[in-house]
Order: structure tokens, then C-alpha cells, then sequence
């Protein structure tokens, strides 16, 4: 390969090698052994099938958080609310898993998955709206319904779709025709993530509707002289964020959790924020940067086991990774790079107007 | 202004405790908010767009908390400041002098916030909280003397920072330049405005009061630490800074009523008037503040360089 297109790849990488030595000085200073953390990692993640199988069990919503952040962001809009999204999506799949039981798993699995997807959709379709005929800024709203749909979802699983006869707040098991398996000890729902991640990658970066995506998240004024409609791809973007959004959450419920339970959830849409960053908005990068961070995820009770860690480390060594890889320049003086050796930054937005 | 005191009272005279008990939840909710919202104003203003407020306040309400276990409230509360202007700093840093999108580096913040103060967390410390003072004579009025005159330090203190910011934003040099810089950087620098220098100055300064206004959710109203303990409500400050349209006296009422409204539905919970989910009740500063955006949202303007680095 040659070195120019090497870089950018090169980058994140060494931002999360970087962000990883912190990390440990960080368990040295917190008086454990960064060794012992290390091999919890590796053991919890990686050691055999079961592990490996459990890292990309967790990977799957990430991979979907992931790419709904970057459908986003490739149209200058960022959705933050990835996490709200992603919440309404599991857990009305979930209620059609355990309550549309006796279809035919043909039937029912598909509809299950349309259930979340369209369910994720709708609160980031509302946020597309707005920002397209009320330039409301999508930030603002998303991060708003984020709040409600954890309300919401909150009193549902402990409400009206509570499991009877048990204390805990969550929703029933979905039913065997509804339930995503492992084939070959592979999650199936990976194997729909990693299909999806090459899905998104074609959709934005070979055909026309992602290269207006991009003419609108790169210039709206150029893009509307040129005679796309920014309100037009602005709702599209959302929209299509938002069922990214809501198909992990979905995925999440029906391939992993069985059942919609709070808390089970939580982060998996912030998360998809530093995966979009790590993967540099690249579709397909998405895949090794959310089996990273599901690695580090999966490990959190081992952290705690081996190496008597608060599994919030993983939330410090992501900040770390995320910050260097948003400002190279750091890494750039860390490292002793010459200036102009290291690619641009990424940018999101060009402030609140619209 | 006369038309809500008014009303305050007439339902003072129907309703006498329960009138106190929401206009009191309502100061107290608002409080920090209204802090936080002031941190909000002051970054945006001069061009900075600060989503960070909900990692900085949780790193005031932790600094404010264990300082103050270590070293008594009053430390408590500068540790706050001190933490919740660092942070400001490193924001500034980042969206001034390194050119990082200032979106990214609010979340790098906040992932950062909530990671460290729930890896350094250790339950098991407590605290006294701030004593209520109150203001003679005033503190004895009906309605208004438990409502207004017999808070905490920290709560007088706002009113003190909100005042003082509307003034001296419209009214000062400082305030004019600060205007300037956010709206017009080119033209501030032509003048010969330190760009940077504004930038960094109220970046901090915000940071500071943001960091304050966890230190009064830890140390002043719960007298305790919990992970994730600002739940949302950094964030909560951004829309009341669009709802006050980028003026502190104005957002500060954004945040009163948001209080007003759920101290409001509050006590018509508890006295069994309605029967809505608490879940509901968290919903609904949230639910407002989208339909209020989709109402009025062509009508408010940002500052116009917010978010953008200059040069």
C-alpha cells in the first residue's frame, strides 16, 4: 500500500496504542497492575470461542450505533440521539418477539427486525423535520428525545409491558421464532452488522444519493445551487441514521438480551460516537473499531475480577483514544511527527445555525 | 414580572403549603441549571459552542464532594471551580489553539467525565451541606420568605452571577467585545480584539461557573455524591440558553420554568390530584423544550461564529 493512503488508517491505530499506555499509567497511578488488567482483557475477549463469540455479540450494536453516527455525519448532521434511537428500537422489537408468538420464524424474525428499525427511525425522522423546516439544531433535539425515549422505555419495560409475577422492571422473553442464533459460533446478528457496514459503505460512497449526501454535509449552499434538496437529504440522512439506530437495538434485544431490559442498553449509542470517529466516518472501519471497543466492553467483569478495576477504565482509555484521534496535533507533539505529517481532523458540524 | 407574583399569590391563598413547596422546588431545580446555563452563555457568546457543560458540572459536583470530605465545604466548593474551570481551559485548548471540533471535544468531555468520576469513585463519604441563610425581615415574608430568603450560599450567589452577567454583557466593554468575538470574529481582530484571548477568558470563566453549579447539586441541595449524579441536566442548559435566547436573565427564566412546571406536577402527583408515571414527569422539561424549538425554532439566532474556529 502506498504510504499516503497508509496514514489514514495509520492514525487511529496508534491514537488507541497511545490512548491504551495512558490508560495504564492511569491503573499504575490508581495502584493496579496494568499487566493483570491486560490479560483480563485478553482473556475475557479473546481466549477461546465462547470469548470471542461474547466480544462480537457485543460488537453487533456498536457496529450499528457506529454507522448510524456516521450516515449522519457524512450529511454535516450529528446525531447524538443514536442512544434514544437505538433504546425505542430494542425494545419494540422485543415486544414483537414475545408478543406476536406462533408465526413462523420466516415471518416472524424479519418482522421483528422492521419493527425496530422503523421504530428507531421515527424519533430521528421527527429530528430531520425539524431541523429541516424549523432549523432547530439536530444536537439539541436528539440529545432531548435521547432523555425521553430512556423515560419512555423506562416505564414501558416497568409498566405495560412488564414481565408479570417478578420484581426486576423488563420486558418478557421473546419467543424461539424471534430469537437470533449463532451460526458456526458466530452471532448471526454480527454477520447482519458486518453485511450492513458494507451495505452503508456502497449506499454513501457509490451512489448518487450518498454522493448528495456528502455534496450537502460538505457545502449546503453549494449543494442547494447544484440542485439538491438539503431539507430532502437532511430527513433522508436522520431517518437512515435512525434505523441504523433502532436495527441494533433490535439486533441487540433479539440476538443477545432475549428480552428488553433497562440498563442492558446503556452507552451502546455513545459508544457508536467514538466508533464513528475511530473508523474516521469510514463505513467499513467500523467493523475492527466496534470489535475493539466490544473487546474492551466484554471485559468489564473480568477488569474486575483480575485486576480489581472499576470497568469505567475502558471509559477513560475511550476519551483518550477519541480526543487523539479528533486533534492529531496532539499525537503529532506526543509522537515528535514533523508538522504536516499527519491527516486533517475530522469535523462535524459548523456551529448551531443551520 | 407583576403578572406571575400575582399569581403566586392568589395560589398561595389557595393552596398556602403547596404553593411554597413548588415555587421552593422550583428555585432549587433551577438553580443549578440556570449555573449551568450561564456557562452555556458565556462559551457561546464568544464563539465557542460548549456541550461539555454535563461532564464539567459532574466533575464539579465530584471535586465539590471530596474536597469537601477532605477539607470542609468551603474547599469543597472551590475545588469545584477550580476542576470545572480546568476543564474550560482544556475545552478552550482544544477549540481555540488546536482547531478540534468543538462538538467532538464537549463529547471527549463528557465519555471522559463520566469514566473518571466513576473509576475514582469510593462510596461510603459523607459531608455536611451548606447552611440556609436567611435574610432578615425578608426571610419572614409570607410566600417569598421561604421561597427567596432563606436558601443556601450558593443559591443567592446565582442570582448574584445571573444579574451580573446580563449587565455587564450588554453594558461593559468587556461585554461588547465578548459580543463581538462571537458574532464577528474577523471584524473584533480588525479592531484589535485578542480573539484567542476573549475565547480562552470566557471559556474558563464558564467552566468555572459550571463547575459551580455541580458543586451545588453535591454540596449544597444533596449533600452527596452518585455516578452519572447531573443526569442529563448539562444538557438540559443548552436548550435554556436557545430558550433565553443566549441572554442570562432570560435563560434563567427558561429555567424557572422549567422547575415551576415539574414542582408544579410534583405536588399534584403527590397530593393524588393526577396520576402520571415519574418517568412522564422526568419527560417533560425535555418534551417542552423540542415543541417550544419546533414552535419559535426559526425565530432565535445564534451567536454567528459559534462553533467556528478563528482565524
Amino acid at each position: 500500500m502506498h504510504l499516503d493512503r497508509l496514514r489514514p488508517a495509520l492514525l487511529p491505530v496508534v491514537a488507541v496504542v497511545v490512548a491504551m499506555v495512558i490508560g495504564a499509567l492511569v491503573v499504575l497511578a490508581a495502584g493496579a497492575s496494568p499487566v493483570a488488567a491486560a490479560t483480563a482483557i485478553w482473556v475475557a475477549a479473546f481466549s477461546g470461542t465462547g470469548a470471542i463469540a461474547a466480544t462480537l455479540e457485543k460488537a453487533t450494536p456498536l457496529v450499528f450505533a457506529g454507522l448510524a453516527v456516521i450516515v449522519g455525519v457524512r450529511a454535516g448532521l450529528f446525531n447524538i440521539g443514536a442512544q434514544g434511537q437505538l433504546l425505542l428500537g430494542a425494545i419494540t422489537a422485543a415486544y414483537a418477539g414475545y408478543r406476536l408468538a406462533g408465526l413462523p420464524r420466516a415471518v416472524h424474525l424479519p418482522l421483528c427486525l422492521a419493527v425496530g428499525i422503523v421504530c428507531g427511525a421515527l424519533p430521528a425522522l421527527l429530528a430531520g423535520v425539524l431541523r429541516a423546516t424549523r432549523g432547530v439544531h439536530e444536537v439539541i433535539v436528539t440529545i432531548m428525545l435521547n432523555t425521553i425515549l430512556v423515560n419512555l422505555t423506562d416505564w414501558l419495560a416497568g409498566g405495560p409491558w412488564m414481565e408479570q409475577g417478578q420484581p426486576v422492571s423488563r420486558t418478557p422473553a421473546i419467543v424461539g421464532s424471534a430469537r437470533m442464533d449463532r451460526v458456526a459460533g458466530v452471532p448471526v446478528g454480527f454477520l447482519l452488522a458486518v453485511a450492513m457496514a458494507f451495505g452503508v459503505w456502497f449506499v454513501l460512497d457509490r451512489t448518487t444519493f450518498g454522493f448528495r449526501l456528502a455534496t450537502v454535509g460538505a457545502n449546503r449552499n453549494a449543494a442547494h445551487y447544484a440542485g439538491i434538496s438539503v431539507a430532502g437529504a437532511t430527513v433522508a440522512a436522520m431517518t437512515l441514521s435512525g434505523a441504523l439506530a433502532g436495527l441494533g437495538g433490535a439486533v441487540e434485544s433479539l440476538g443477545v438480551v432475549g428480552r428488553f431490559e433497562p440498563g442492558f442498553n446503556a452507552g451502546l449509542g455513545f459508544d457508536g460516537i467514538t466508533i464513528a470517529l475511530l473508523a474516521r466516518v469510514s463505513p467499513r472501519a467500523v467493523i475492527p473499531a466496534a470489535v475493539l471497543i466490544g473487546a474492551l466492553r466484554a471485559s468489564s467483569t473480568q477488569l474486575q475480577a483480575r485486576a480489581r478495576l472499576a470497568p469505567e477504565i475502558v471509559d477513560v482509555v475511550l476519551a483518550l483514544a477519541l480526543l487523539l484521534v479528533a486533534a492529531p496535533i496532539i499525537l503529532r507533539w506526543l509522537l515528535r511527527l514533523r508538522p504536516g505529517s499527519s491527516p486533517t481532523e475530522v469535523h462535524l458540524t459548523r456551529g448551531w445555525g443551520s | 414580572m407583576a403578572g406571575s407574583l400575582v399569581a403566586a399569590f392568589a395560589a398561595y391563598g389557595i393552596w398556602g403549603f403547596r404553593a411554597t413547596a413548588v415555587l421552593g422546588f422550583a428555585v432549587r431545580s433551577s438553580t443549578p441549571l440556570a449555573l449551568a446555563a450561564m456557562c452555556g452563555i458565556l462559551c457561546e457568546r464568544t464563539g465557542v459552542i460548549d456541550i461539555g457543560i454535563e461532564g464539567q458540572m459532574l466533575l464539579g459536583a465530584f471535586a465539590g464532594f471530596f474536597g469537601a470530605a477532605a477539607f470542609g465545604v468551603v474547599a469543597g466548593v472551590f475545588a469545584a471551580v477550580a476542576v470545572g474551570a480546568l476543564v474550560g481551559a482544556f475545552l478552550a485548548l482544544c477549540a481555540v489553539t488546536w482547531r478540534v471540533d468543538q462538538i467532538i471535544a464537549g463529547a471527549v468531555i463528557n465519555i471522559a467525565a463520566a469514566g473518571f468520576t466513576s473509576f475514582l469513585y469510593r462510596p461510603g463519604r459523607v459531608i455536611g451541606s451548606l447552611p440556609a441563610w436567611r435574610i432578615p425581615l425578608l426571610g419572614d415574608l409570607p410566600l417569598l420568605g421561604p421561597v427567596l430568603f432563606r436558601a443556601q450560599p450558593l443559591t443567592y450567589l446565582t442570582v448574584v452571577v445571573v444579574i451580573g452577567l446580563q449587565v455587564t454583557l450588554v453594558r461593559t466593554p468587556w461585554g461588547r467585545r465578548t459580543t463581538a468575538v462571537g458574532e464577528h470574529p474577523g471584524a473584533a481582530d480588525t479592531v484589535g480584539i485578542d480573539v484567542a484571548r476573549y475565547r480562552y477568558g470566557n471559556v474558563v470563566a464558564g467552566g468555572a461557573l459550571a463547575g459551580l453549579a455541580g458543586a451545588l447539586l453535591s454540596v449544597e441541595i444533596t449533600g452527596s455524591f452518585d455516578r452519572g449524579m447531573t443526569a442529563g441536566r448539562g444538557f438540559l442548559a443548552l436548550a435554556i440558553v436557545i430558550m433565553g435566547r443566549w441572554k442570562p436573565v432570560a435563560a434563567w427564566a427558561a429555567a424557572l420554568f422549567f422547575g415551576v412546571l415539574t414542582g408544579l406536577v410534583n405536588q399534584l402527583n403527590f397530593g393524588q390530584v393526577i396520576d402520571i408515571p415519574p418517568q412522564f414527569v422526568a419527560m417533560l422539561p425535555y418534551a417542552t423544550t423540542i415543541v417550544v424549538l419546533a414552535i419559535f425554532g426559526t425565530r432565535v439566532r445564534p451567536p454567528a461564529a459559534a462553533g467556528r474556529p478563528y482565524p
